[in-house]
């Protein structure tokens, strides 16, 4: 007996009746016939062993739901997660514009027909200006270590120079995409040296940096604020050095930090990079994470993008806004032989997000974000670093994010961390494997959605955690 | 307001027509007419026109007399300042350049001109790369690459550029072969020159990840001179493709001969067949050749770099051989090889097969080369 | 008059709002949201908290973002939205070699807003996300069943991203059997041009090879490319053309004899799911797109997903953490000494994971195959009706069928009428249709466009696209002038500079605008 065949809701033509008609029209009798160019032998004739489907709606919702419940999260937790990802306020009209179907399902379609997409577009890249005080991006790209890495290609494209300059103490997330991106047939293109750091402050070893230093170095990059959190105090100096030397200077950034904190670009910056995540978006499992770049209105830049840029201009109806590609073959003022990259599908949907994000927050709301995640974190800090066997890493002053050391503690932090579970509690970031020499340490995520009772909370369950 | 310049060679294509070969020469054009050649240019001259004279409010056009482009003009309905002055019914070649040169004098921005390999080269001779033309093909050699590909298509061009509108401008090979060779079945073509030629340029997509011809070719100048090898000649053909590697190499360049480079110094410049033979002796015939693709069918021997013989080519060896080309060059060729064609057909034979070629840094094709234009 | 039913929208209207830029809506002072302030009982201990950022890292001149109130913002990118044709209000079909499918709502909804995802943090511990991880390891073993591949990464951000990881594996892979001598990648004209860009950001160089005059990739050229240089081939089949190539196997072939290893591009795998797998054909790794095939949307250009899969022997080569089931719980190994690394931070979309989970959840084997198989029909059948109206024309293997797409060409309108593929293009929006994929450059089919009538399209959709293309190619033999100057009612018009080169022209940034232009 035959099965009564499915039709499904996302698949019209499975409509038989519908079907049957489509197919004499194109002459088959069975749809196998469809596919007459390929080979018998090449045609796989088993049935995939997949799960039977869940064919209806309701169904498929319960079944996802359940497997996603079986999720903690941090709502019904408190998280003190960051390290590239933190949990940061996402205003309402954030979600309702990047849940507009138009914007959800559009793709690459051409200015006129997609005007506000572009227009979107443009209007991320120069709202992300004004935060870096840069005339120049482009549209979006994947994440910040995507970003990180290109900025650094490109400084080696500008000067056919072929060795980096990092902080020892990196995000090594990035860290480990920019050494795979760097890499090389057959031998790595672009060494990368880390540069030494204060264990006390965290600040770079300006001695290590002046020995490493040369006319081969291509670039100087550091983080500011670091992954680690401190503030890199002596940026302005490293940029000098690195300048000196004809060196690009790359400052990798933290958007968020940018109302209170210098623009890059004001401290010597030739290139500014980062992740934009902090920017309206969620946490979303570390799939909404987007990078970019920035640099001065200057051909020796601009021509180095990688990704397309959307220029404002007229149309041939007076008074309107237009936009065009900008130097689609970028190298007719560029050296790609000094090293190609590819563009793609990046991340176009949290750039408009990030654009929201930035028209509501507007200057005001970029300084007081800035400042109360200042004041929350030095005071978790201050709370944190009170309490008996527990030290804060470093001395230097810090933005959002900072080393807990829990060496005293006779504690692990994974030991620490799974007791902070039984109060709901994410403790902060795991780092013994990541940096050893800071033995038990834990890099903790302070932001503005922290309040100061969340705040007491996280000191009250350490303290029991730790004494028991 | 643009100016345009019309030219009409009234006598090209007459010889196809009839099985001549070409139609240069009193002598053969009596015979063509005798045998009841019609001429083939003003009716695609007027093809062409006709599509420019949309644009009749915006524009000045200058024609030469009569037959020579005013005829065509009105009949497309455009209404020319007539120029210059021709004896109708015997126009020659040299009516050709006065009217190129007259027309240069006065400004024009753009010549649009009607005929064959004969009248680009006479176009080149009165006024060389100085301004643009476009070629409507209307003659029975079309070697040279500076025509449109058919009449409508040098009407729309010329009008996107006396517009304003995205138009590039690339050097095109003027090419001509002696006629009276040709006539007894051998093939002889000469690069003579470039011209300027505006090309439609296509405003890329944003899926497309292009780049533009010119980058490329400075991409394949990086990639032929990172990869020289030491104390070994280099022996690089005539053309503006491999034009851009002397460059790179900052090095003074024969565009339309044969250039000689050794450890990226210049050894000669322009050398002849014999000396270039002698270089090689001297070498051991430790040497490689960079050439491109020359003309409209895409030789890579036999046109224009007759220079380097099927001896030098055997000395240095088909395994030595750099061959260079843009992307939109083999494109433009599909389905057809490359070609060779040494006069030697056992080394023609030898170098048939496929060829790898270099389109950019780090980038190349494999394409098809034959000793036969299918 | 009553309206008869009629599929051509001849009195469509985009919207056009003449939407100002952000900026010029400024009004100083206003605000568009209010941030959370830092507790009183935190600022009694630590004062204004910005006095700890040394002076000269302490921002000087506040960013001069506008100043909006949120209704405004809001309704500022809602226009923008409007001006916008997603696949939620246009035929998707325009944007061939793409599968702009419908993405189930059900699935947006679920990825958009359960706090199962939204908010968790990629750096919980494992224990806290086994749903998460649930998915990822689910995934994997559909991409695995459906492939025949023996295992897949889900972290690269998008299509061209996965194909850059699979050439970093071809070169970690080589590497570490001492094998430095293999520096060329060979690719084909017709497959997408991250084929060739992403090796060569690996460090290799590429080699193309062209299409024969049927269509389909010179076999010879391939066999006289092949040498031990050779690190791997990547190409595509079908191709962007639609052509399936029933040699497939003897590239593979002639490919593994010279030592190099066999990447199959399957952004095209849209008509092949149950059909046909790569190792069938003989491939050491492919790719999918999660946002293509498997119908996650494609987001005005991203998030995404390139799912990367492997064969057994090239597994310690993917990126880490992989997500693995050790018998009770799902885990994150990242203990894999020969892997690349990451090509993107923590372990990807998961969003767009979940999405494509659920999408093959609702298909089953047999829905899949039905999926595939109704891209393929609607292909054949739209192909017949294209291949009728005048000044189309199909180049290569005439007589064969097609797989999901084709690439046609308005060749011979363009002799005919001088109306080319891009002014089609720019018509082709004032019927509400979106602007269609061209082919990527040069153009080896004259005046080509690429269309791609997946699943998700009824008939009656496909015969609205036939008929509105009917309607330009007649408006072009009428009137080209008419299509030349299009787009007429579309949210905006003709860029008077659609590429800008000259540095005095570009302004990609409103500031930027401002200084080189002033005020508009």
């Amino acid at each position: 007996m035959h099965k009564k065949p499915i039709v499904y809701p996302y698949i019209p033509n499975s409509a038989p009746e519908t079907k049957a008609a489509m197919m004499k029209e194109v002459g088959v009798t069975d749809p196998m016939q469809l596919y007459e160019e390929i080979p018998e032998h090449l045609k796989y004739t088993q049935e995939m062993k997949l799960p039977e489907p869940i064919l209806d709606e309701y169904s498929i919702r319960r079944h996802t739901d359940e497997i996603l419940g079986k999720n903690k999260t941090c709502c019904e937790y408190l998280s003190f997660l960051g390290a590239g990802c933190a949990q940061h306020f996402v205003p309402a009209v954030c979600d309702e514009i990047n849940g507009r179907g138009e914007f959800l399902t559009a793709y690459v379609g051409e200015s006129m027909g997609d005007h506000g997409k572009w227009q979107a577009l443009f209007e991320y890249c120069s709202l992300m200006g004004e935060l870096m005080d840069m005339d120049i991006l482009s549209i979006p790209m994947y994440d910040g270590g995507q970003a990180a890495s290109s900025s650094l290609r490109m400084a080696n494209r500008i000067n056919d120079r072929k060795k980096v300059l990092v902080p020892a103490s990196m995000s090594p997330e990035i860290f480990t995409i920019a050494q795979n991106y760097l890499n090389s047939v057959p031998a790595p293109e672009i060494e990368i040296v880390k540069i030494g750091f204060d264990s006390n402050t965290g600040l770079m070893d300006l001695n290590d940096l002046k020995k490493n230093i040369s006319a081969d170095v291509s670039a100087v990059f550091i983080e500011n604020p670091s992954y680690l959190g401190f503030i890199e105090t002596q940026a302005e100096e490293i940029g000098k050095i690195a300048r000196e030397a004809g060196a690009e200077f790359i400052v990798y950034t933290d958007p968020i930090s940018l109302g209170v904190m210098e623009a890059p670009a004001n401290y010597g910056a030739s290139i500014t990079c980062g992740d934009y995540h902090p920017l309206g978006l969620h946490l979303g499992a570390g799939g909404c994470q987007g990078g970019f770049i920035a640099t001065h209105d200057d051909m020796k830049y601009i021509s180095e993008f990688k990704d397309l840029m959307f220029g404002l201009t007229d149309t041939l109806q007076d008074g309107e806004w237009g936009f065009g590609e900008v130097l689609f073959d970028r190298t007719s003022y560029g050296s790609r032989d000094k090293g190609k990259e590819f563009t793609g599908t990046s991340t176009g949907l949290w750039a408009i997000t990030a654009a929201v994000y930035l028209s509501l927050m507007g200057p005001r709301g970029m300084e007081e974000v800035g400042t109360t995640i200042m004041q929350n974190c030095q005071y978790a800090a201050k709370k944190i670093g009170e309490l008996p066997g527990v030290k804060i890493q470093f001395s230097s002053p810090s933005f959002k994010e900072f080393v807990v050391n829990f060496d005293m503690t006779g504690k692990s932090v994974a030991e620490i961390n799974k007791h902070l579970l039984e109060f709901k509690i994410f403790g902060g970031k795991d780092l013994s494997k990541e940096f050893p020499q800071f033995g038990q340490s834990a890099l903790y995520c302070i932001t503005e959605v922290h309040q100061h009772k969340d705040l007491d909370k996280l000191v009250y369950a350490l303290q029991g955690v730790i004494s028991c | 307001m643009k100016k345009l310049g019309v030219i009409v060679n009234p006598v090209a294509g007459m010889g196809g027509r009839v099985g001549l070969k070409g139609s240069d020469g009193i002598e053969i054009l009596r015979r063509a007419r005798e045998m009841g050649a019609e001429p083939e240019s003003p009716r695609r001259a007027i093809e062409a026109l006709k599509i420019i004279a949309k644009l009749k409010n915006e524009i000045e056009v200058l024609a030469y007399p009569d037959e020579m482009g005013a005829d065509e003009c009105s009949q497309a309905g455009l209404e020319p300042e007539v120029i210059g002055s021709i004896k109708s019914g015997e126009t020659s070649p040299e009516d050709t350049m006065e009217a190129a040169r007259e027309m240069a004098q006065k400004g024009v921005d753009l010549i649009l001109f009607a005929g064959g390999d004969g009248t680009a080269r006479n176009i080149y001779t009165a006024i060389g790369a100085k301004i643009p033309v476009l070629g409507i093909p209307a003659g029975v050699k079309i070697h040279s690459a500076v025509y449109a590909i058919n009449p409508r298509s040098a009407g729309e061009v010329a009008s996107l550029y006396l517009q304003g509108q995205v138009v590039n401008i690339r050097e095109a090979e003027v090419m001509d072969i002696d006629e009276e060779a040709f006539r007894q079945g051998r093939v002889n073509a000469r690069l003579y020159g470039y011209l300027k030629v505006p090309v439609e340029r296509r405003v890329q997509s944003v899926k497309s990840g292009a780049r533009s011809e010119q980058a490329e070719m400075e991409g394949m100048a990086a990639e032929v001179a990172a990869n020289m090898e030491k104390d070994t000649l280099y022996i690089i053909g005539p053309g503006t493709t491999t034009r851009t590697i002397m460059e790179r190499l900052e090095l003074p360049n024969t565009l339309l001969g044969v250039d000689v480079v050794f450890n990226r110094e210049l050894v000669a410049n322009d050398v002849g067949e014999k000396q270039l033979f002698n270089l090689l002796e001297q070498h051991k015939g430790k040497a490689h050749i960079v050439v491109t693709a020359i003309g409209g069918q895409g030789h890579v021997f036999g046109r224009g770099n007759q220079q380097i013989s099927p001896r030098v080519i055997r000395l240095v060896g088909k395994n030595n051989i750099i061959v260079v080309a843009s992307r939109e060059k083999l494109v433009a060729l599909q389905p057809h090889p490359l070609l060779v064609d040494t006069g030697d057909p056992d080394l023609d034979q030898e170098l048939s097969g496929y060829v790898r070629v270099v389109t950019g840094w780090e980038d190349s094709i494999m394409y098809r080369i034959s000793n036969d234009a299918d | 008059m009553a309206r008869q039913k009629k599929l051509l929208r001849d009195n469509y209207h985009q919207a056009r709002w003449d939407e100002s830029i952000i900026f010029e809506l400024s009004v100083p002072g206003e605000r568009g949201v209010l941030v959370p302030l830092a507790c009183p009982g935190v600022v009694s201990q630590v004062g204004d908290g910005v006095s700890a950022i040394p002076a000269n890292l302490r921002r000087k001149k506040a960013p001069a973002l506008p100043e909006v109130n949120q209704m405004r913002v809001n309704r500022h990118f809602y226009h923008l939205s409007q001006e916008t044709l997603g696949t939620d209000v246009t035929l998707g079909i325009s944007e061939g070699t793409c599968t702009m499918k419908y993405s189930p709502k059900v699935q947006e909804h679920m990825a958009a807003r359960h706090p199962g995802i939204v908010n968790v943090h990629p750096l919980q511990d494992p224990e806290t996300m086994q749903g998460m991880l649930e998915i990822y390891y689910q995934v994997e073993q559909f991409l695995k069943e459906i492939s025949g591949m023996d295992a897949f990464s889900l972290q690269p951000g998008g299509g061209a991203h996965g194909v850059y990881a699979n050439a970093s594996m071809i070169r970690a892979y080589h590497r570490a059997r001492g094998d430095n001598n293999r520096t060329e990648i060979i690719t084909t004209m017709f497959s997408h041009p991250c084929d060739a860009a992403t090796p060569n950001t690996a460090g290799f160089k590429v080699i193309t090879l062209m299409p024969d005059e049927s269509g389909y990739p010179d076999l010879e050229a391939m066999k006289a490319a092949l040498s031990e240089r050779t690190a791997g081939i990547m190409i595509t089949n079908p191709e962007d053309t639609g052509i399936y190539n029933p040699r497939i196997e003897e590239y593979v072939k002639a490919a593994h004899a010279v030592g190099a290893l066999c990447s199959y591009d399957q952004a095209n795998a849209n008509g092949m799911l149950g059909i046909h797998r790569a190792r069938e054909a003989g491939f050491d790794m492919c790719h999918f797109n999660l946002h293509k095939t498997f119908s996650a949307p494609h987001g005005c250009m991203g998030p995404a997903t390139g799912a990367i899969g492997v064969k057994e022997f090239l597994k310690p080569f993917l990126p880490v953490p992989r997500v693995e089931f050790d018998g009770q719980k799902y885990i994150l190994n990242s203990n894999y000494p020969e892997s690349i690394g990451k090509v993107r931070s923590y372990f990807g979309n998961a969003n767009v994971v979940l999405k494509s989970y659920m999408w093959i959840m609702q298909h089953g084997a047999e829905g899949l195959k039905e999926a595939a198989i109704c891209s393929v029909l609607n292909n054949q059948y739209f192909m017949k009706k294209i291949a009728a109206i005048p000044g189309i024309v199909i180049w290569y293997a005439k007589g064969k069928r097609r797989l999901e797409q084709v690439r046609y060409s308005w060749e011979k309108l363009k002799q005919d009428t001088g109306v080319g593929t891009d002014d089609v293009n720019k018509r082709i929006v004032d019927f509400g249709i979106e602007h269609y994929w061209t082919s990527h450059h040069p153009w080896v089919v004259p005046e080509p466009f690429t269309l791609e009538p997946c699943e998700s399209y009824n008939k009656e959709d496909l015969d609205e696209y036939v008929e509105v293309l009917q309607q330009i190619s007649k408006e072009a033999y009428a009137d080209a002038n008419f299509v030349k100057t299009a787009p007429h009612k579309a949210a905006s018009h003709r860029p008077t500079h659609e590429a800008i080169d000259e540095a005095e022209l570009i302004a990609v940034t409103w500031r930027q605008y401002q200084k080189k232009h002033g005020k508009k």
